[in-house]
């Protein structure tokens, strides 16, 4: 009689042990991030498996070395974050991620993720290593309404209007331009100021096509000259973080940032309205595109059949229409399939999905370039923006940076 | 029994002969096997390596494809190593000139056998107790211009006042100094004092006997007969300088303008593990191992070659 009681008290507890534990690794700790992170773990155990939150706080630069000196030190976790692109490609190649083939043929990913660059950017030799989540674009300038209003002009409806209106804005007191301290934020800038001083084609050809010609001729060399004439309108701004820099537009210190669709979170949990307290331009009003990077889940081998179908499960999960859904209302972020509803995205989101279904898209740098290149542009473009380095020197630099990447 | 006999081979003719050298202290040697494996494998090992695969191409993983001197070529044509270096030997040669006098100077205000020796040795050593990081934070949020010195000085009525030497690119290493000479200032008057209370009482005497003053005495006769201590505090504060990183980091990650205050270590944090190229990462950590031992030869000269000429 004891004993049946006992077993029937170890099969109880025994119970939730049933369902598979993963464990996931990210760097999604902002307020907005974590709420988002939410939704896919609440979904992943009402499937009836355990998602085991390993969220890493200080950003990509930190999180990532831990990740990979898990996975390549025979720690992996059960699922982990990266921006898709380059960043996991040699764990590819080594052998250390699973391969979801399987999983994206079942659920038909070839057709729903949408744009396929995205599906392009997991794919290695022809086989599926990646679950894209969703789609952020960097190229955003955001605008502080009120500064505009106080002045008494109109507020931009494109960077070149912006820049023209600097010195009236800079005559009232304020920052231009907000920019944060960190490298990856001028690198991100100056990708930004590129697509607007040199056009898309040119963007195209330097980062896409790889044409060392164009990216060491007369039209880049213009666009180092604008982003010396940029770097002063940032002289005043003194902050660290990009959320920092974002601030000070929300508290109209400053004009306006070049920043993600990331920072639309900051404003939102500041309580400003889009379109009545700030404005955002993609491709900062004059060139309507989005440039798709975003992040992925990649699944490290863990040589255990059980953990695999689960791996598996949540793959298959992340991509489906109900999760992208409430994960991507929560993040700010676009989807990554076309064939979602998202009635209740606000203004700035609507305009990100309008270019995102007109195809007006490009790969993201991650995409284009390998980590090292990214890491060389940056310190090279935050000594340019920070310091008074001449243009054409930068210019010679920033070649001599991407041949490397070759 | 075959065994019995081979075993007592090898005791006749130990007693017949004098022991072979390497048998002295038997239990002394084994006892120091794992650390010399340790320092062996991982230290001598781990550097060999490091310095080996300095000459790869490796990007996220280590890999043997050979390039030469690519990744030191290219190492000494990136501005922001070279800004680092820049730094680095302005930080070091201030912090290693103010470390060394200052904790000299209060060593010897110390020595005049003065009440609560204890209590001040005490606060004087305390910092030293906190790792880098504690005391970057600390110091940036001291230096910080709307929350620190400058943000009281402010509040008090003088609201011209500017002391933000963390927000601009030609003050930040002296920020970096205060906080440097704050942590490791005690650790090096406690060496002094250390030596100091080394030498002779009966110098002292002597002195006083010829009249000599005081500062002289110390000058013509204390610091010369201290040059082993002041060799080693030499030593062991130019090792630390040269590994300088955490400080940076939590004071202001290399900033402002980008790179103002960058130093070697955190070019090979960021280009191992942020790049993902260990190559890159390799080389720039050889270049510092390098001036490591720059450092220590000519200390393990002075110090080991000294002793058998004298």
């Amino acid at each position: 009689m004891r004993l049946t009681k006992l077993t029937a008290l170890l099969a109880t507890v025994a119970m939730p042990a049933m369902a598979t534990e993963l464990e996931v690794t990210h760097w999604w700790t902002s307020g907005g991030e974590a709420a988002a992170v939410a939704e896919l773990a609440k979904a992943f155990d009402a499937s009836g498996d355990k998602w085991v939150d390993g969220a890493i706080a200080g950003g990509g630069g930190t999180a990532r070395p831990i990740m990979i000196s898990r996975i390549t030190g025979g720690d992996p976790m059960g699922a982990t974050q990266f921006n898709h692109g380059q960043q996991a490609l040699e764990l590819v190649e080594a052998g250390l991620m699973l391969d979801l083939t399987d999983v994206a043929e079942a659920n038909n990913w070839k057709e729903v993720i949408f744009p396929s660059t995205l599906l392009d950017a997991c794919t290695v030799d022809g086989r599926i290593y990646c679950a894209p989540v969703n789609i952020h674009s960097p190229e955003w300038l955001w605008l502080s309404n009120k500064v505009y209003e106080d002045i008494g002009i109109p507020v931009p409806t494109n960077w070149n209007e912006f820049v023209e209106t600097a010195p009236q804005v800079e005559a009232a007191g304020k920052t231009p331009l907000a920019l944060g301290n960190q490298p990856w934020q001028s690198n991100l800038a100056f990708g930004a100021i590129t697509v607007a001083v040199a056009g898309l084609d040119v963007w195209k050809a330097v980062n896409v096509e790889k044409n060392m010609d164009v990216a060491a001729g007369p039209e880049m060399a213009a666009v180092f000259e604008a982003a010396a004439n940029v770097r002063k309108l940032a002289a005043n701004s003194n902050v660290q973080d990009w959320n920092q820099a974002t601030n000070l537009v929300i508290t109209d210190q400053a004009a306006g940032q070049i920043m993600g669709d990331w920072a639309q979170g900051e404003f939102q949990v500041a309580g400003e309205v889009a379109g009545q307290d700030y404005t955002c331009l993609p491709g900062l009003g004059l060139n309507a595109y989005l440039s798709t990077g975003g992040d992925a889940f990649y699944f490290p081998k863990l040589n255990d059949p059980e953990k695999e179908e689960a791996q598996k499960r949540l793959a298959a999960l992340l991509v489906s229409p109900e999760v992208q859904v409430a994960f991507n209302l929560k993040k700010g972020s676009l989807p990554i399939r076309g064939d979602v509803d998202l009635a209740a995205a606000n203004d700035c989101m609507k305009k990100g999905l309008e270019i995102l279904a007109s195809g007006n898209l490009v790969p993201s740098g991650d995409m284009a370039w390998n980590p090292d290149v990214q890491k060389q542009n940056e310190d090279l473009l935050v000594e340019f923006f920070k310091s008074d380095m001449a243009a054409d020197r930068a210019h010679a630099q920033w070649v001599s940076n991407l041949k490397t990447g070759l | 029994m075959s065994a019995t006999t081979e075993a007592a081979t090898p005791r006749t003719t130990s007693a017949a002969r004098p022991r072979p050298r390497w048998t002295r202290n038997i239990s002394a040697k084994i006892a120091a096997i794992p650390m010399i494996a340790t320092a062996l494998v991982i230290f001598l090992g781990g550097t060999i390596w490091t310095v080996v695969y300095s000459f790869t191409n490796s990007r996220l993983l280590p890999r043997t494809n050979f390039v030469g001197f690519d990744q030191y070529e290219r190492l000494w044509e990136t501005s922001r190593w070279l800004i680092s270096i820049q730094n680095l030997m302005f930080y070091g040669v201030m912090s290693l000139v103010f470390t060394v006098t200052m904790g000299f100077v209060l060593a010897v205000l110390m020595d005049q056998k003065i009440r609560f020796e204890d209590t001040f040795r005490t606060i004087m050593l305390y910092p030293f107790a906190l790792s880098f990081i504690v005391t970057g934070l600390v110091w940036q949020w001291i230096l910080n211009p709307q929350f620190g010195i400058q943000g009281v000085v402010r509040d008090m009525g003088w609201t011209s006042f500017t002391f933000d030497p963390l927000n601009n690119p030609q003050t930040v290493l002296y920020g970096l100094l205060i906080a440097g000479l704050w942590q490791g200032t005690g650790f090096v008057m406690c060496l002094m004092l250390a030596g100091l209370r080394g030498i002779d009482e009966d110098i002292w005497k002597a002195a006083r006997v010829d009249g000599i003053p005081t500062w002289k005495t110390y000058v013509v006769v204390i610091i010369p007969m201290m040059r082993p201590v002041f060799i080693t505090t030499l030593v062991i504060v130019a090792s630390g300088i040269i590994r300088l990183y955490d400080l940076v980091v939590a004071m202001t990650s290399g900033g402002p303008g980008g790179n103002a205050s960058q130093v070697p270590a955190m070019y090979v944090y960021d280009y191992m593990f942020q790049a993902q190229n260990l190559g890159q990462g390799f080389a720039a950590s050889t270049m510092m191992l390098l001036s490591v031992l720059i450092v220590l030869i000519p200390w393990a000269y002075l110090e080991f070659g000294g002793k058998k000429h004298g």
